[in-house]
């Protein structure tokens, strides 16, 4: 009985922490950006190429982006799921990447890092 | 010391300060780790840790660029103090490149000006470089500790977290100049 309820406490929690990750702050997000800033730009190629445009585009697709072939061939498409995937552990995800970074473990910081990439990426 | 005193004395820091014999000290250190790495035949995913290496290598070049397009907009201390970090940023690229070398790399070179593309339109003013140039330098720290899990080479790592050290000391030099508050605990993630 006992395990019972634990069992559906744990579906509850597994399904809000689900939502929550659906439902990102993009204000927070903006903060969280902050990470990205020493290699990325929403609008120009850097160390990192550019995030204007990034959801529905494909992985390692911005015209003269010097890219890793681990990324050119990755086959992604970006949207929140795979973002999630690449941000919480990039280069399990992509075995190759040149993005030489540990990744964000926290489930929420990503979704609010996503939630602002969602907003503010598109052109 | 209030905040606000505290506040003070590090802008009196701020506007004096010049030196870079520490930091050349420091470089030596990181350098000859990497010798010893390259007298004993490193394990761990060389490869990996060079593309890293160069990763960082671009954004060192990047900076010093960043530096070189906002001073005609700065002056007196405020110019030696960005010039001051701009050599340290020359110094880091400099170590990078040699280790890149000694680990068998190639490393990647840095770009012109142009390629660089910086937004000049938005910078009009000291403030606007400065806080540009915070940015830029808070990035850095951040990518370097990201960088800190994924070095497989021990000696790496512990260059990656000296590097962390410099560019967040380059951040609040600046966020103080802009007379910002000092930064919470654990800012860096
Ligand atoms: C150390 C520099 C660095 C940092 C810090 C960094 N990135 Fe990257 N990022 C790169 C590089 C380099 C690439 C290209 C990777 C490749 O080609 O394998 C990349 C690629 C990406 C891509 C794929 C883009 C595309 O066009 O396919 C995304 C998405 C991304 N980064 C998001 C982020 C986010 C979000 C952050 C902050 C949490 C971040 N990155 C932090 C360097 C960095």
């Amino acid at each position: 009985m006992r395990s019972i309820a634990l069992a559906a406490a744990a579906t509850v929690l597994l399904a809000s922490a689900h939502a929550g990750a659906a439902e990102g702050d993009p204000v927070r997000g903006e903060k969280l950006y902050d990470r990205c800033v020493g290699c990325h730009s929403n609008d120009r190629d850097r160390t990192g190429p550019r995030h204007a445009g990034l959801i529905g585009r494909r992985a390692g697709s911005v015209a003269g982006f010097p890219y890793s072939d681990a990324m050119k061939r990755s086959g992604i498409v970006w949207d929140a799921a795979t973002l999630d995937r690449f941000l919480a552990n990039p280069r399990a995800l992509v075995p190759g990447t040149r993005m030489g970074f540990a990744g964000v473990p926290d489930p929420q910081d990503r979704a609010d890092l996503i939630a602002h990439l969602e907003r503010a990426t598109r052109q | 010391m209030s905040q606000a005193r505290m506040i003070v004395a590090s802008r009196r820091l701020f506007l004096s300060n010049g030196g870079t014999a520490l930091l050349s000290g420091a470089a030596g250190a990181l350098l000859a780790g990497s010798e010893a790495l390259a007298r004993s035949a490193p394990k761990g995913d060389v490869a990996g840790d060079v593309s890293i290496l160069n990763t960082a290598l671009g954004l060192e070049y990047e900076a010093i660029a960043a530096y070189s397009a906002g001073a005609p907009l700065l002056k007196d201390k405020v110019l030696k103090v960005a010039k001051t970090f701009q050599d340290h940023h020359k110094e880091h690229a400099e170590l990078l490149e040699k280790t890149v070398k000694k680990l068998g790399g190639t490393p990647v070179k840095g770009k012109s000006m142009a390629e660089y593309n910086f937004p000049v339109d938005k910078l009009k003013k000291a403030e606007d470089v400065l806080k540009f140039a915070a940015r830029l330098e808070r990035g850095a720290a951040s990518a370097y500790l990201g960088a800190v899990p994924v070095f497989t080479l021990p000696e790496l790592k512990t260059a990656a977290a000296r590097l962390v050290a410099d560019e967040s000391m380059h951040w609040v030099v600046l966020q103080n100049a802009l007379g910002e508050d000092l930064p919470d605990a654990l800012a860096i993630s």
